[in-house]
Protein backbone atom coordinates (compact mmCIF):
# COMPACT_ATOMS: atom_id res chain seq x y z
CA UNK A 1 0.00 0.00 0.00
CA UNK A 2 1.83 3.13 -1.36
CA UNK A 3 0.79 6.41 0.48
CA UNK A 4 0.01 8.10 -2.24
CA UNK A 5 -2.60 5.88 -3.19
CA UNK A 6 -5.98 7.50 -4.68
CA UNK A 7 -8.08 8.53 -1.45
CA UNK A 8 -11.29 8.24 -3.72
CA UNK A 9 -10.10 4.16 -4.21
CA UNK A 10 -9.39 3.95 -0.17
CA UNK A 11 -12.71 5.64 0.00
CA UNK A 12 -14.78 3.34 -1.79
CA UNK A 13 -13.10 -0.01 -1.27
CA UNK A 14 -13.47 0.69 2.39
CA UNK A 15 -17.21 1.63 1.75
CA UNK A 16 -18.10 -0.79 -0.96
CA UNK A 17 -15.78 -4.16 -1.54
CA UNK A 18 -13.56 -4.12 1.90
CA UNK A 19 -16.74 -3.27 4.00
CA UNK A 20 -15.79 -3.11 7.51
CA UNK A 21 -18.84 -5.18 8.75
CA UNK A 22 -19.60 -7.79 6.37
CA UNK A 23 -16.16 -8.84 5.75
CA UNK A 24 -14.28 -8.10 8.72
CA UNK A 25 -16.82 -8.55 11.17
CA UNK A 26 -16.57 -5.27 12.92
CA UNK A 27 -19.34 -4.11 15.24
CA UNK A 28 -21.15 -6.47 14.93
CA UNK A 29 -22.63 -6.21 18.61
CA UNK A 30 -24.64 -2.77 18.16
CA UNK A 31 -25.06 -4.00 14.23
CA UNK A 32 -27.60 -7.06 15.94
CA UNK A 33 -28.73 -5.09 19.10
CA UNK A 34 -29.29 -1.55 17.49
CA UNK A 35 -30.55 -2.37 14.09
CA UNK A 36 -34.71 -2.80 14.79
CA UNK A 37 -35.56 0.42 13.94
CA UNK A 38 -34.17 2.92 11.11
CA UNK A 39 -34.40 6.38 13.13
CA UNK A 40 -31.80 4.62 15.80
CA UNK A 41 -29.90 2.92 12.92
CA UNK A 42 -29.75 6.23 11.69
CA UNK A 43 -28.32 7.68 14.64
CA UNK A 44 -26.24 5.66 15.55
CA UNK A 45 -24.59 5.31 12.13
CA UNK A 46 -24.11 9.24 11.98
CA UNK A 47 -22.20 8.91 15.47
CA UNK A 48 -19.86 5.98 14.06
CA UNK A 49 -18.58 7.95 10.87
CA UNK A 50 -17.87 10.73 13.05
CA UNK A 51 -16.15 9.69 15.45
CA UNK A 52 -14.51 6.59 13.31
CA UNK A 53 -12.94 9.41 10.97
CA UNK A 54 -12.05 11.53 13.87
CA UNK A 55 -10.15 8.92 15.78
CA UNK A 56 -8.57 7.60 12.61
CA UNK A 57 -6.50 10.74 12.46
CA UNK A 58 -5.68 11.14 15.71
CA UNK A 59 -4.54 7.60 16.43
CA UNK A 60 -2.41 8.20 13.36
CA UNK A 61 -0.96 11.14 14.65
CA UNK A 62 -0.43 9.43 18.04
CA UNK A 63 1.09 6.25 16.20
CA UNK A 64 3.34 8.25 13.74
CA UNK A 65 4.95 10.78 16.53
CA UNK A 66 4.80 8.78 19.71
CA UNK A 67 4.26 4.96 19.27
CA UNK A 68 6.61 3.42 15.75
CA UNK A 69 10.01 2.61 16.29
CA UNK A 70 12.39 5.81 16.46
CA UNK A 71 9.32 8.24 16.32
CA UNK A 72 10.08 9.30 19.67
CA UNK A 73 13.32 11.10 18.38
CA UNK A 74 11.69 14.61 17.70
CA UNK A 75 11.15 14.92 21.63
CA UNK A 76 14.30 12.78 22.97
CA UNK A 77 17.28 13.64 20.64
CA UNK A 78 18.62 10.99 18.50
CA UNK A 79 19.38 8.55 21.50
CA UNK A 80 15.78 7.41 20.89
CA UNK A 81 16.37 6.16 17.34
CA UNK A 82 15.95 2.59 18.40
CA UNK A 83 12.74 2.90 21.22
CA UNK A 84 9.89 1.09 20.28
CA UNK A 85 6.44 1.76 21.89
CA UNK A 86 4.30 -0.18 19.07
CA UNK A 87 3.18 -2.62 21.94
CA UNK A 88 1.75 -0.04 23.55
CA UNK A 89 -0.51 1.12 20.67
CA UNK A 90 -3.76 -1.30 22.06
CA UNK A 91 -3.75 0.52 25.33
CA UNK A 92 -2.90 3.94 23.80
CA UNK A 93 -5.41 3.48 21.19
CA UNK A 94 -8.17 2.81 23.27
CA UNK A 95 -7.70 5.35 25.72
CA UNK A 96 -7.95 7.88 22.74
CA UNK A 97 -10.71 7.00 21.52
CA UNK A 98 -12.71 7.05 24.95
CA UNK A 99 -11.19 10.35 25.77
CA UNK A 100 -12.55 11.59 22.52
CA UNK A 101 -16.09 10.21 22.86
CA UNK A 102 -16.49 11.73 26.33
CA UNK A 103 -15.09 15.39 24.76
CA UNK A 104 -17.33 15.19 22.11
CA UNK A 105 -20.16 13.90 24.36
CA UNK A 106 -19.29 16.98 26.82
CA UNK A 107 -19.03 19.78 23.71
CA UNK A 108 -22.17 18.49 21.96
CA UNK A 109 -24.09 19.10 25.64
CA UNK A 110 -22.85 21.94 25.70
CA UNK A 111 -23.76 23.00 22.22
CA UNK A 112 -26.99 21.64 20.85
CA UNK A 113 -29.16 19.92 23.05
CA UNK A 114 -31.09 18.61 19.79
CA UNK A 115 -27.92 17.33 18.57
CA UNK A 116 -27.36 15.67 22.19
CA UNK A 117 -30.33 13.80 22.06
CA UNK A 118 -30.04 12.81 18.77
CA UNK A 119 -26.42 11.34 19.05
CA UNK A 120 -25.47 11.89 22.69
CA UNK A 121 -27.23 8.22 23.81
CA UNK A 122 -24.91 6.66 21.42
CA UNK A 123 -21.83 7.93 22.52
CA UNK A 124 -21.23 5.40 25.05
CA UNK A 125 -21.89 2.96 22.98
CA UNK A 126 -19.61 3.57 20.37
CA UNK A 127 -16.18 3.34 22.80
CA UNK A 128 -16.58 -0.09 23.07
CA UNK A 129 -17.16 -0.57 19.32
CA UNK A 130 -15.08 -2.45 17.49
CA UNK A 131 -14.89 -1.05 13.92
CA UNK A 132 -13.49 1.49 15.67
CA UNK A 133 -10.55 0.13 17.22
CA UNK A 134 -10.38 -2.11 14.17
CA UNK A 135 -9.87 0.86 12.09
CA UNK A 136 -7.18 2.32 13.88
CA UNK A 137 -5.33 -0.89 14.03
CA UNK A 138 -6.01 -1.90 10.62
CA UNK A 139 -4.60 1.51 9.41
CA UNK A 140 -1.73 0.67 11.69
CA UNK A 141 -0.83 -2.97 9.70
CA UNK A 142 -1.17 -1.11 6.34
CA UNK A 143 1.00 1.53 6.73
CA UNK A 144 -1.41 4.14 5.57
CA UNK A 145 -0.07 8.08 5.46
CA UNK A 146 -2.41 10.88 7.09
CA UNK A 147 -5.07 11.75 4.46
CA UNK A 148 -5.61 7.98 3.58
CA UNK A 149 -6.04 7.02 7.32
CA UNK A 150 -8.89 9.28 7.19
CA UNK A 151 -9.99 8.76 4.11
CA UNK A 152 -10.19 5.04 5.39
CA UNK A 153 -11.81 5.96 8.61
CA UNK A 154 -14.33 7.53 6.75
CA UNK A 155 -15.25 5.30 4.07
CA UNK A 156 -15.24 2.44 7.25
CA UNK A 157 -18.16 4.62 8.60
CA UNK A 158 -19.90 5.09 5.61
CA UNK A 159 -19.80 1.39 4.96
CA UNK A 160 -20.65 0.74 8.25
CA UNK A 161 -23.74 3.20 8.50
CA UNK A 162 -24.71 1.99 5.08
CA UNK A 163 -25.16 -2.13 6.53
CA UNK A 164 -26.78 -1.23 9.71
CA UNK A 165 -29.75 1.19 7.84
CA UNK A 166 -30.26 -1.08 5.15
CA UNK A 167 -30.32 -4.13 7.86
CA UNK A 168 -32.65 -1.87 10.11
CA UNK A 169 -34.81 -0.90 6.46
CA UNK A 170 -34.99 -4.96 5.79
CA UNK A 171 -35.66 -5.66 9.80
CA UNK A 172 -38.84 -3.71 9.90
CA UNK A 173 -39.95 -4.85 6.73
CA UNK A 174 -40.00 -8.38 8.44
CA UNK A 175 -41.59 -7.59 11.38
CA UNK A 176 -44.89 -8.92 10.24
CA UNK A 177 -43.13 -11.84 8.69
CA UNK A 178 -43.66 -15.61 9.68
CA UNK A 179 -40.14 -16.42 11.21
CA UNK A 180 -39.99 -20.08 12.98
CA UNK A 181 -39.44 -19.54 16.88
CA UNK A 182 -35.94 -20.43 16.72
CA UNK A 183 -34.53 -18.51 14.52
CA UNK A 184 -36.78 -14.77 15.55
CA UNK A 185 -34.09 -12.33 16.93
CA UNK A 186 -30.23 -13.02 15.95
CA UNK A 187 -30.48 -15.87 14.14
CA UNK A 188 -32.40 -14.13 10.95
CA UNK A 189 -30.44 -11.14 11.23
CA UNK A 190 -27.35 -13.18 10.64
CA UNK A 191 -28.90 -14.63 8.00
CA UNK A 192 -29.61 -11.60 6.38
CA UNK A 193 -26.29 -10.46 7.14
CA UNK A 194 -24.84 -13.24 5.44
CA UNK A 195 -27.33 -12.61 2.38
CA UNK A 196 -26.22 -8.98 2.70
CA UNK A 197 -22.33 -9.58 2.46
CA UNK A 198 -22.80 -12.06 -0.48
CA UNK A 199 -24.65 -9.46 -2.12
CA UNK A 200 -21.50 -6.86 -0.94
CA UNK A 201 -19.07 -8.98 -2.87
CA UNK A 202 -20.74 -8.48 -5.72
CA UNK A 203 -18.95 -5.17 -5.91
CA UNK A 204 -15.16 -7.17 -5.55
CA UNK A 205 -14.51 -6.83 -8.81
CA UNK A 206 -14.42 -3.17 -8.95
CA UNK A 207 -11.64 -2.33 -6.63
CA UNK A 208 -9.21 -3.72 -5.18
CA UNK A 209 -7.51 -2.70 -1.79
CA UNK B 1 -18.83 -28.30 54.27
CA UNK B 2 -18.62 -24.70 53.38
CA UNK B 3 -15.60 -25.73 51.52
CA UNK B 4 -18.00 -28.17 49.49
CA UNK B 5 -20.66 -25.87 48.98
CA UNK B 6 -18.38 -23.20 47.66
CA UNK B 7 -16.69 -25.56 45.29
CA UNK B 8 -20.74 -26.70 43.90
CA UNK B 9 -21.29 -23.15 43.57
CA UNK B 10 -18.10 -23.03 41.20
CA UNK B 11 -19.32 -26.01 39.06
CA UNK B 12 -22.75 -24.28 38.84
CA UNK B 13 -21.35 -21.20 37.95
CA UNK B 14 -19.22 -22.76 35.26
CA UNK B 15 -21.67 -25.13 33.78
CA UNK B 16 -24.15 -22.06 33.43
CA UNK B 17 -21.82 -20.40 31.49
CA UNK B 18 -20.94 -23.13 28.84
CA UNK B 19 -24.75 -23.92 27.76
CA UNK B 20 -27.52 -21.65 30.04
CA UNK B 21 -25.80 -18.89 29.68
CA UNK B 22 -23.94 -19.50 27.12
CA UNK B 23 -22.75 -15.98 25.60
CA UNK B 24 -23.08 -16.60 21.81
CA UNK B 25 -26.64 -18.82 21.92
CA UNK B 26 -28.58 -16.70 24.32
CA UNK B 27 -27.24 -13.08 24.13
CA UNK B 28 -25.22 -13.47 20.87
CA UNK B 29 -22.28 -11.34 22.15
CA UNK B 30 -18.71 -10.67 21.42
CA UNK B 31 -18.67 -12.53 17.97
CA UNK B 32 -16.84 -9.43 16.62
CA UNK B 33 -12.98 -10.49 16.62
CA UNK B 34 -13.05 -13.84 17.14
CA UNK B 35 -15.55 -14.51 14.06
CA UNK B 36 -13.87 -13.33 11.49
CA UNK B 37 -10.43 -15.94 12.35
CA UNK B 38 -12.79 -18.69 11.90
CA UNK B 39 -11.96 -19.79 8.62
CA UNK B 40 -9.58 -22.18 9.93
CA UNK B 41 -9.68 -23.90 12.89
CA UNK B 42 -6.02 -23.72 13.90
CA UNK B 43 -6.19 -19.77 14.27
CA UNK B 44 -9.58 -20.54 15.89
CA UNK B 45 -8.11 -22.17 18.71
CA UNK B 46 -5.22 -19.87 19.13
CA UNK B 47 -7.71 -17.21 19.45
CA UNK B 48 -10.08 -18.84 21.88
CA UNK B 49 -7.17 -19.70 24.04
CA UNK B 50 -6.06 -15.59 23.79
CA UNK B 51 -9.58 -14.59 24.74
CA UNK B 52 -10.01 -17.23 27.22
CA UNK B 53 -6.71 -16.43 28.97
CA UNK B 54 -7.78 -12.84 28.99
CA UNK B 55 -11.19 -13.06 30.06
CA UNK B 56 -10.35 -15.41 33.41
CA UNK B 57 -7.51 -13.26 34.01
CA UNK B 58 -9.10 -9.98 34.13
CA UNK B 59 -12.55 -10.93 35.52
CA UNK B 60 -10.14 -11.98 38.93
CA UNK B 61 -8.46 -8.82 38.56
CA UNK B 62 -11.57 -7.00 38.11
CA UNK B 63 -12.83 -8.66 41.19
CA UNK B 64 -9.72 -8.40 43.57
CA UNK B 65 -10.39 -4.68 43.25
CA UNK B 66 -13.52 -4.20 43.01
CA UNK B 67 -13.30 -2.64 46.41
CA UNK B 68 -11.06 0.21 45.49
CA UNK B 69 -12.52 1.13 42.05
CA UNK B 70 -14.70 4.25 42.27
CA UNK B 71 -17.91 3.48 40.28
CA UNK B 72 -17.69 6.62 37.82
CA UNK B 73 -14.51 5.46 36.23
CA UNK B 74 -14.95 1.69 36.68
CA UNK B 75 -15.67 1.04 32.72
CA UNK B 76 -12.21 2.77 32.14
CA UNK B 77 -10.32 0.73 34.78
CA UNK B 78 -11.88 -2.25 33.50
CA UNK B 79 -10.87 -1.38 29.62
CA UNK B 80 -6.98 -0.60 30.86
CA UNK B 81 -7.05 -3.79 32.70
CA UNK B 82 -8.65 -5.66 29.63
CA UNK B 83 -5.84 -3.72 27.42
CA UNK B 84 -3.08 -4.70 29.75
CA UNK B 85 -3.32 -8.98 29.58
CA UNK B 86 -4.56 -8.31 25.97
CA UNK B 87 -1.06 -6.86 24.58
CA UNK B 88 0.48 -10.04 26.92
CA UNK B 89 -1.48 -12.14 24.35
CA UNK B 90 -0.18 -10.26 21.75
CA UNK B 91 3.42 -10.66 22.92
CA UNK B 92 3.55 -14.06 23.53
CA UNK B 93 1.97 -15.33 20.16
CA UNK B 94 3.75 -12.45 18.27
CA UNK B 95 7.26 -14.19 19.83
CA UNK B 96 6.32 -17.89 19.80
CA UNK B 97 3.79 -18.18 16.42
CA UNK B 98 4.77 -15.16 14.18
CA UNK B 99 3.08 -16.89 11.12
CA UNK B 100 0.08 -16.88 13.09
CA UNK B 101 0.58 -13.76 14.12
CA UNK B 102 0.44 -12.28 10.96
CA UNK B 103 -2.51 -13.82 9.96
CA UNK B 104 -4.38 -13.15 13.05
CA UNK B 105 -3.64 -9.46 12.01
CA UNK B 106 -5.30 -7.02 14.36
CA UNK B 107 -7.74 -8.96 15.57
CA UNK B 108 -5.94 -10.36 18.71
CA UNK B 109 -6.28 -6.43 19.70
CA UNK B 110 -9.72 -6.48 18.96
CA UNK B 111 -9.98 -8.89 21.95
CA UNK B 112 -10.18 -5.46 23.98
CA UNK B 113 -13.72 -4.47 22.32
CA UNK B 114 -15.15 -7.81 22.61
CA UNK B 115 -18.23 -7.73 24.38
CA UNK B 116 -17.82 -10.46 26.34
CA UNK B 117 -14.66 -9.32 28.32
CA UNK B 118 -16.29 -6.44 29.17
CA UNK B 119 -19.75 -7.75 30.12
CA UNK B 120 -18.63 -10.81 32.46
CA UNK B 121 -16.26 -8.60 33.96
CA UNK B 122 -19.52 -5.82 35.08
CA UNK B 123 -22.13 -8.41 35.29
CA UNK B 124 -20.30 -10.62 37.10
CA UNK B 125 -16.78 -10.01 38.08
CA UNK B 126 -17.58 -6.69 40.06
CA UNK B 127 -19.83 -8.29 42.37
CA UNK B 128 -18.39 -11.48 43.35
CA UNK B 129 -15.38 -12.80 44.79
CA UNK B 130 -12.78 -14.14 43.00
CA UNK B 131 -13.21 -17.90 42.73
CA UNK B 132 -16.50 -17.69 41.38
CA UNK B 133 -15.13 -14.79 39.47
CA UNK B 134 -13.00 -17.01 37.30
CA UNK B 135 -15.61 -20.01 37.33
CA UNK B 136 -18.06 -17.72 35.88
CA UNK B 137 -15.06 -16.26 33.20
CA UNK B 138 -13.87 -19.81 32.41
CA UNK B 139 -17.35 -21.25 31.90
CA UNK B 140 -18.18 -18.29 29.48
CA UNK B 141 -14.99 -18.19 27.47
CA UNK B 142 -15.12 -22.31 27.06
CA UNK B 143 -19.03 -22.20 26.02
CA UNK B 144 -17.74 -19.66 23.62
CA UNK B 145 -14.96 -21.37 22.17
CA UNK B 146 -16.82 -24.42 21.58
CA UNK B 147 -19.61 -22.27 19.53
CA UNK B 148 -16.46 -20.78 17.15
CA UNK B 149 -14.56 -24.19 16.80
CA UNK B 150 -17.39 -25.70 15.72
CA UNK B 151 -18.00 -22.74 13.06
CA UNK B 152 -14.21 -23.02 12.15
CA UNK B 153 -14.60 -27.15 12.25
CA UNK B 154 -17.36 -26.51 9.21
CA UNK B 155 -16.23 -23.81 7.69
CA UNK B 156 -12.10 -25.48 7.21
CA UNK B 157 -14.18 -28.93 6.49
CA UNK B 158 -16.65 -27.60 3.37
CA UNK B 159 -14.42 -24.27 2.23
CA UNK B 160 -10.87 -26.06 2.10
CA UNK B 161 -11.59 -29.76 2.36
CA UNK B 162 -8.41 -29.37 5.52
CA UNK B 163 -8.97 -29.93 9.32
CA UNK B 164 -5.81 -28.19 10.91
CA UNK B 165 -4.35 -28.01 7.43
CA UNK B 166 -4.57 -31.67 6.73
CA UNK B 167 -6.32 -32.66 3.86
CA UNK B 168 -9.81 -34.63 4.84
CA UNK B 169 -11.92 -34.77 2.46
CA UNK B 170 -10.75 -35.98 -1.26
CA UNK B 171 -11.31 -34.36 -4.55
CA UNK B 172 -14.74 -35.72 -5.27
CA UNK B 173 -15.67 -33.27 -2.47
CA UNK B 174 -16.38 -29.92 -4.40
CA UNK B 175 -14.90 -26.97 -1.84
CA UNK B 176 -17.53 -24.55 -0.73
CA UNK B 177 -16.26 -21.01 -1.61
CA UNK B 178 -18.61 -19.29 0.39
CA UNK B 179 -17.49 -21.08 3.50
CA UNK B 180 -14.23 -19.40 2.71
CA UNK B 181 -15.86 -16.09 2.73
CA UNK B 182 -17.47 -13.79 4.91
CA UNK B 183 -20.49 -14.60 4.43
CA UNK B 184 -20.09 -18.39 5.15
CA UNK B 185 -19.52 -17.44 8.87
CA UNK B 186 -23.21 -15.62 8.83
CA UNK B 187 -24.47 -18.98 7.92
CA UNK B 188 -22.87 -21.06 10.32
CA UNK B 189 -23.42 -18.99 13.36
CA UNK B 190 -26.99 -18.58 12.14
CA UNK B 191 -27.87 -22.16 11.58
CA UNK B 192 -25.74 -23.05 15.11
CA UNK B 193 -28.03 -20.51 17.14
CA UNK B 194 -31.26 -21.65 15.18
CA UNK B 195 -30.05 -25.22 16.47
CA UNK B 196 -29.57 -24.46 20.16
CA UNK B 197 -32.91 -22.04 20.50
CA UNK B 198 -34.99 -24.16 18.92
CA UNK B 199 -33.73 -26.96 21.66
CA UNK B 200 -34.92 -24.39 24.29
CA UNK B 201 -38.26 -23.83 22.98
CA UNK B 202 -38.52 -28.02 23.07
CA UNK B 203 -37.65 -27.96 26.73
CA UNK B 204 -39.79 -25.36 27.57
CA UNK B 205 -42.77 -27.21 26.17
CA UNK B 206 -41.97 -30.42 28.20
CA UNK B 207 -41.35 -28.32 31.21
CA UNK B 208 -45.66 -27.21 30.84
Amino acid sequence: MTPGQNLFVIFFAAVFTNNILLTYFLGMCPFLGCSREVKTALGLGTAVIFVITCTSGLNWIVYEFFLRQGALTWLLGAGAETLDLTYLRFIIFIVVIAAFVQFVEIVIERVSLRLYYALGVFLPLITVNCAILGVSLFMVIRDYSFLSAVAYGFGSGVGWALAIVAMAGIRDRMKKANVPHGLEGPGITLIIAGIMALAFMGFSGIIKL
Amino acid sequence: MANSAVKSQGYATLARGLWEENPIFRQVLGICSTLAVTNYLLNTIIMCAGLTFTLCASCVTVSLLRHYTPVRIRMMVQTLIIASYVIVVDIVIRAQLPEISEQLGPYVGLIITNCIVMGRCESFARSNGPVLSFWDALGNSLGYSAVLLCIAFFRELLGFRTLLGYRVLGDWFTPWTVMMMAPGAFFMLAILVWIARSRDAVEEEKGK
